[in-house]
């Protein structure tokens, strides 16, 4: 069989009560691995656009295509390619920032990832940051020996690159 | 118009004169709307029965069944059905009850998150939270049951929803963007298919309960001749081809016949039509039809490659693809010739034993003697056990939608209500359910509803006071340590059904199934028949993770055929890829 590897598929729905359930219920179900879910309102109205990202091979992305398409509410399912795929996730990352050394360390970090700070109190710093789950996951490395209180992340959310829509 | 009435309305629009149901508090504005309408409503016993008998109504007549279940435990009594006719595709519109919507959420009295457990064992589920929805869910649902691959629909009903006012529009107009049920099959595909067909020495036809629901069994029988392909089924598929042809095969798998299990090991092409190869259907699917090029044809593209690897899939309605198909191929019987008069062969000399004149009866003699007594429009239900596959494995079906089943849950307690519903869809037919003693007594209350409502439907209780095929399986691979599946001494079956009203009999000797059963069908009358059966009988069976040839039991044929060899000649052809 051929390798797992993570995969990015992206589902229009209908926007309705229940859909998000009907898709994580079908996950769970059928023992796809599901590693996140994101939904929001699309550019249709009515219409909400699914990021899922998903682990398993060829045959298990197939199933989990074609079962996700007989959902009645889900209008299209695609499975995008990571090379033509632009892949971004938002985090927020409390950490701890004591002293005037700490704080101003943390704060370059934040620039070189492009993050910003948008939060403020004597012994933390609140850091957003938005970019490829790879590059949150170096920010929260290296805020670690700093000591980080909490992380929020999202979930990655993709779209394709170019002209291309589905 | 009120939400209620609104049901009612839309129930005739669909064409809807009978439903299986049960009341409940929040179904009293239902309820109140059916009291002066025309539609036929048949108080159930149990719930349960209700969806079971929508099913069965379902499956015998190809029309949606429906059934009725207030909130809460009524609800949850009609997910057993629901989750039956989800797994064998059968078009049931199921209507809940369910708590004011102010209530919802509220753990109020009777409230139960219909939607939430129906999820997973519906095609599609709605919940009307205002009364301008109902039509358009109505229909939909309706629509989503009956189309592509079938499947059962729940509509959730809150009582306010039924209570308030609203103008009923002049045309209910549906929208299901998401929703493609028909398709055509691939002409390139079908092509390719061909070419891989007419290479074929040793064709085998799989034929799945798809071919019975899109109607396709005429294109079977002629596509079976045109190439020169015996025919098996699968549980589901019984009936879609008659099982007294020479090139039928009968059912295959775990209880499957030696034949069928036999040549599916040795073709070189197996064509799938509408099924789903499921575990009872292969076996050990690494040993599935080792030699075959596989061509699976089904409606829902999620079953192709789901269980078994496929050659060459074809997605579509199995009666377009099937007649596409007939043309594409000139005739192919020349080259399968040799291969025919193999199967016919082999297929007599494998022939099931089914005469014995043994006293206790012995279930093959009691199929025999159900076999000779009912006719060819005869609508057979069966119950789950050792009962299903002894009527599986040697009753002859000829007909689709004749032979009734529950396959893929197993729901005992299934073939008595199944047959009641049957029995409305089609008053003019005899019906015959064929029930365990175990399942028989899980739903045994509603010879109550047959009577009352004068259903004449026969039940032949093959009674062995055990739950049989737990046992057989006890036997065979747990040493025989026989653990909670003897059933003892009660009940006595007839007096049961006298103390319903419903005619009883008991049948202990050869000839008396044949006697008793002709006495009930001539009857008219809802009827009993108390069997008694030898309880030490096993089915052969390819035990649980084991190829198809694998069969332990003795095969007891009806004929011995000496020096019987398999059929080895034609090299298998190199499977695809
Ligand atoms: C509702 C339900 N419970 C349990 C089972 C498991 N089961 C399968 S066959 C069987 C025995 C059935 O006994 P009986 O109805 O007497 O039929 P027999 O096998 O004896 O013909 C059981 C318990 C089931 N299929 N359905
Ligand atoms: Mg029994």
């Amino acid at each position: 069989m051929s390798e797992q590897r993570s995969h990015i598929i992206t589902a229009v729905v209908q926007h309705r009560p229940g859909v998000l359930q009907r898709v994580s219920g079908l996950f769970t179900r059928r023992g796809f691995n599901i590693d996140s879910i994101t939904v929001g309102p699309s550019e249709k109205n009515g219409m909400a656009r699914m990021t899922i990202i998903s682990r398993g091979d060829e045959k298990v992305l197939e199933q989990i295509t074609k079962q996700l398409n007989k959902i009645i509410e889900v209008i299209k399912v695609r499975d995008l390619d990571p090379q033509s795929t632009v892949l971004r996730e938002l985090c927020l990352i409390k950490t701890h920032a004591p002293n005037e050394k700490s704080r101003s360390e943390i704060i370059q970090y934040a620039n070189i990832f492009r993050g910003r700070i948008i939060d403020v109190s004597p012994y933390s710093l609140t850091i957003e940051i938005t970019g490829t789950p790879d590059k949150i996951d170096a920010l929260i490395d290296l805020l670690q020996s700093f000591g980080i209180q909490k992380i929020v992340r999202t979930g990655p959310t993709a779209i394709s690159r170019g002209s291309k829509t589905i | 118009m009120k939400g209620s009435k609104a049901i009612i309305q839309s129930l005739a629009d669909q064409g809807v004169d009978v439903v299986f149901g049960y009341p409940g508090g929040v179904l009293l504005p239902l309820y109140d709307e059916i009291y002066d309408s025309d539609l036929r409503h048949i108080l159930v016993r149990h719930e349960q029965c209700a969806a079971h008998a929508a099913d069965g109504f379902a499956r015998a007549s190809g029309k949606v069944g429906v059934c009725i279940g207030t909130s809460g435990p009524g609800a949850t009594n009609l997910t057993t059905g629901i989750a039956t006719a989800y797994m064998d595709s059968s078009p049931v519109v199921a209507l809940a009850g369910q708590v004011a919507t102010h209530l919802i959420g509220n753990d109020a009295f009777q409230e139960v998150d219909t939607l939430g457990i129906t999820m997973p064992i519906t095609k599609h589920s709605f919940q009307a939270m205002d009364p301008a929805e109902i039509p358009p869910m109505m229909k939909s649902a309706f629509y989503i049951a009956s189309t592509g691959r079938p499947g059962p629909v729940v509509l959730d009903l809150p009582k306010d929803v039924q209570e308030a006012e609203f103008e009923y529009p002049e045309t209910v107009e549906i929208e299901l963007p998401g929703y493609r049920p028909t398709r055509k099959g691939n002409p390139r595909q079908i092509k390719r298919a061909a070419d891989v067909i007419i290479k074929a020495k040793k064709p085998v036809i799989l034929a799945g309960g798809g071919v019975i629901i899109s109607g396709s069994s005429p294109e079977l029988g002629k596509f079976s001749e045109l190439i020169g392909a015996p025919v098996t089924t699968t549980l589901m598929g019984k009936g879609s081809f008659p099982e007294d042809h020479p090139l039928s095969l009968g059912m295959l798998g775990m209880h499957g016949r030696k034949v069928a299990n036999f040549l599916i090991d040795d073709c070189d092409c197996l064509i799938a039509i509408g099924c789903r190869f499921s575990d009872r259907t292969t076996g050990d699917v690494t040993k599935f039809a080792p030699n075959a090029q596989i061509v699976h044809i089904d409606v829902d593209p999620a079953e192709i490659g789901k269980n078994v690897d496929v050659d060459l899939p074809l997605v579509g309605d199995a009666k377009t693809i099937l007649v596409h198909l007939i043309k594409e191929i000139k005739n192919n019987r020349e080259r399968t010739k040799k291969w025919v008069a193999h199967v016919k062969e082999f297929r007599s000399s494998c022939m099931p034993r089914l005469t014995f004149d043994d006293f206790p009866l012995k279930p093959q003699q009691v199929i025999k003697e159900i076999s000779e007594t009912v006719n060819d429009d005869t609508i057979l239900t069966t119950d789950v056990g050792q009962n299903q596959m002894w009527m599986a494995h040697y009753f002859t079906s000829r007909i689709p939608r004749k032979f009734i089943s529950s396959g893929g849950l197993g729901t005992m307690g299934f073939g008595f209500p199944a047959a009641m519903g049957a029995k409305v869809a089609l008053p003019e037919e005899d019906v015959v359910a064929v029930c365990g003693d175990g399942g028989f007594l899980m739903v045994c209350q509603d010879l109550a509803t047959v009577r009352e409502y004068d259903i004449p439907v026969v039940v032949c209780v093959l009674d062995n006071r055990y739950l049989g095929m737990v046992a057989q399986w006890q036997k065979l691979f747990y040493e025989e340590r026989i653990s909670h599946t003897r059933l003892g001494e009660v009940p006595d079956f007839v007096k049961l059904a006298e103390a319903f009203g419903v005619n009883a009999y008991r049948a202990e000797k050869p000839g008396e199934v044949k006697e008793t059963l002709n006495d009930a069908i001539k009857s008219g009358e809802p009827s009993l028949i108390d069997i008694i059966i030898d309880p030490h009988e096993n089915l052969p069976m390819v035990p649980p993770g084991c190829g198809l040839t694998e069969m332990i039991g003795e095969y007891k044929v009806e004929r011995e055929v000496p020096g019987e060899i398999p059929y080895r000649e034609a090299a298998p052809e190199k499977r695809g890829d």
